[in-house]
């Protein structure tokens, strides 16, 4: 009976949570949100003790896995109920049910993606995030927030979609519903590549995360940069290993966004052009597809997750304390905010991979697979990609933020709830650093790669440190770009530019036409059917005239004499 | 401004004595590079002080290109959306 108890999904936890969270408010609320990943993560880790388990449950002639635990999903387990920790954590200072619940819910299916065991139930969870996230950027308020959280909703649906078809094609091609190893010579490899592509973030199909992550709530970017798309790497990596298409798709991935990011103002945009990046080496990772690359991909994931996290969380408090986000209104914050800046800093450190920080234990496999497998000129556009990320996201952010130029900003340091998240996450950016060896523990293949010797760290250390040389010199020469207030052109030009002005054009043409149209069916019907009416029935025509009564009388008499003649000879 | 406590940056020696340390530091890293035998797997990394050279010059060659990159997709902020007020905060 206990061994059953234990083995219940451990995602059920965050829906319990989430209802009960409707129903509850102030202490007793923040309290049970912060019990819901502690109870989920240990449900999970009781899970992961025993053999690998399969929950099955069957609908019409196919057999559903709504629960199903192995190494690779158990890691994406733990690591979602850690960052869920962090995430509820530094939403208890507002008072917003909506939130709250969709963030829960959100948390929650995305467990259950990840542990699903059939296309039919991650078809499910994936719609219920797609709608629960969606209202964390709905939460916002503002007009924009407003299209953003729409634009993103049929981005998604239309992701869950192809799904959907996908899974169809898969069930015609193979008779059962399990999520297995695709091909993309298949129909339903091809549309379920799709369909996880626009999750993760595919170049073509990645507006939606520079779209809708900084339109969203403080908090609500900080659960929202978790989960769909670590969701997305997690899909690739278990159904697309070693497809070589990834090696050049991620690449491309992990260059582009950072020319962006570069450039661009809104602080949590070039966050989430930061995060396409990284999401770039993972995907070549998988791509690549040996046990090394694999595993580099699964452990930059559960880093990157806490990473970005903590670079949205100090962002967010710095929008949620002083109102604005944009670098060209920021500046000099390390004043007053001198915590959140460490805590910014050390995600920085993090995700530029310095040595003893938690993106260089992990990014550095992804690198020395790339290499051990030939793709020398790979290997060279990521190390460009990894010296970009450390100077749009280890650099601009803290300097453009917390430095730079005095803005005259004086506030107040963040929420104690906010601090405690970020310090949460600064500990696992920096324990996984220095300690990885856990973390390589549950990587989904075993491993003896050790990342600390004196080659790796020096050119890590050269590569680095010059990079913020070039930045140290081109500002002090004057020719870093400076933050402007500004849109910056990309591929969703076409849906939120292109599209509507050209229908718009096509309608204020088509228009006088449309008119001449009408006028002309207009005049046809009037003189062919109207005057006809007119002619017969209007006023002084021949049916409504009056007529005398001696004159029906007459009709009358013709009329039976007619009859009476023709009686009369049959 | 008289009033206000001085902050560690606001004075510029400061920021002179930390940009100088970090010369240093990228000057023995590059000398590192003549004392310490890195082992390699590919030829280019046989080139002294390649990964110094590299992060340098990809930087730079980034920073540029997205300045010329800016003459072609850069736009007014309300390029999108005309008509909008935003506003920052977490409703209370």
């Amino acid at each position: 009976m206990i061994d059953l108890f234990w083995t219940m999904p451990s995602y059920m936890v965050f829906f319990i949570a989430a209802a009960l969270a409707l129903f509850t408010k102030g202490h007793l609320r923040s309290l049970i949100m912060v019990a819901t990943p502690i109870i989920s993560g240990l449900f999970l880790w009781q899970t992961g003790q025993g053999d690998a388990v399969a929950v099955s449950a069957q609908l019409l002639d196919y057999e559903l896995l709504p629960f199903r635990t192995d190494k690779l999903s158990l890691l994406f387990g733990y690591l979602f109920n850690i960052a869920a920790f962090m995430a509820i954590i530094f939403s208890l200072h507002i008072r917003d049910t909506y939130q709250h619940v969709s963030g829960l819910i959100y948390a929650g299916s995305a467990l259950g993606a990840v542990f699903a065991g059939d296309y039919i139930t991650l078809f499910a969870f994936l719609e219920i995030m797609a709608v629960s996230s969606a209202f964390l950027i709905w939460a916002r308020g503002t007009e924009k927030a407003i299209a953003s959280g729409m634009r993103y909703l049929i981005i998604q649906v239309i992701s869950g979609l192809l799904l959907l078809a996908g899974a169809l094609f898969a069930v015609h091609e193979t008779g059962t519903l399990a999520l297995s190893e695709l091909s993309l010579e298949s129909v339903s490899g091809l549309l379920i590549f799709c369909a996880i592509g626009i999750k993760a973030a595919f170049p073509l199909v990645h507006n939606w995360v520079t779209d809708a992550y900084p339109e969203a709530t403080p908090t609500g970017s900080v659960f929202l940069c978790i989960f769909t798309t670590k969701t997305a790497v997690y899909l690739l990596a278990r159904s697309f290993p070693g497809e070589e298409v990834l090696i050049y798709v991620g690449v491309i991935m992990a260059c582009f966004p950072i020319f962006y990011a570069v450039i661009e103002n809104d602080l949590r945009r070039v966050l989430a052009y930061s995060m396409i990046n990284q999401i770039g080496f993972m995907v070549v990772g998988i791509g690549i597809g040996t046990e090394l690359a694999i595993n580099g991909a699964v452990a930059t994931a559960f880093n990157h997750v806490i990473y970005k996290g903590l670079l949205f969380m100090s962002m967010g408090a710095v929008l949620h304390v002083t109102g604005r986000i944009n670098g060209s209104d920021l500046g000099g914050l390390y004043k007053s905010m001198p915590k959140t800046t460490i805590f910014c800093i050390i995600g920085a450190a993090s995700i530029s991979a310095f040595p003893l920080f938690s993106g260089f234990v992990s990014k550095a496999m992804i690198m020395t697979a790339v290499i051990y497998e030939g793709y020398d000129w790979i290997w060279l556009a990521l190390l460009f990609a990894a010296a970009g990320v450390f100077h749009h996201a280890g650099i601009k952010i803290p300097y453009f933020a917390f430095y730079a130029h005095d803005s005259g900003l004086r506030t107040s340091e963040a929420p104690k709830n906010m601090l405690v998240a970020m310090a949460i996450a600064a500990a696992f950016c920096i324990g996984v650093g220095c300690y990885p060896y856990i973390l390589y523990g549950l990587l989904p293949y075993e491993t003896d790669y050790t990342a600390y010797d004196t080659t790796h760290v020096l050119t890590q250390m050269q590569l680095l440190c010059f990079s913020a040389l070039a930045f140290v010199w081109l500002n002090l020469r004057g020719f870093y770009p400076p933050e402007l207030r500004s849109t910056n052109l990309d591929v969703e030009w076409i849906y939120r530019k292109f599209m509507p002005c050209s229908i718009r054009c096509g309608i204020a043409l088509l228009k006088p036409a449309y008119c001449g149209v009408i006028k002309l069916a207009c005049t046809a019907f009037e003189f062919s059917i109207i005057r006809t009416l007119v002619r017969n029935h209007g006023p002084e025509s021949a049916l409504t005239r009056t007529w005398p009564i001696g004159s029906m009388v007459l009709w009358v008499a013709i009329l039976l004499s007619i009859y009476l003649i023709l009686n009369f000879f049959m | 401004m008289n009033d206000e406590k001085k902050y560690i940056l606001d004075d510029p020696k400061n920021v002179k004595r930390i940009i100088h340390a970090f010369y240093v530091l990228c000057a023995g890293l590059v000398a590192a590079d003549f004392f310490v035998h890195r082992h390699t797997y590919h030829d280019w990394e046989k080139f002294p002080a390649f990964y110094a050279v590299f992060g340098f010059v990809a930087c730079v060659i980034l920073v540029f290109l997205a300045i010329l990159m800016r003459k072609v997709v850069m736009r007014k902020e309300d390029y999108y959306e005309p008509v909008d007020t935003p506003s920052g905060e977490d409703k209370p």
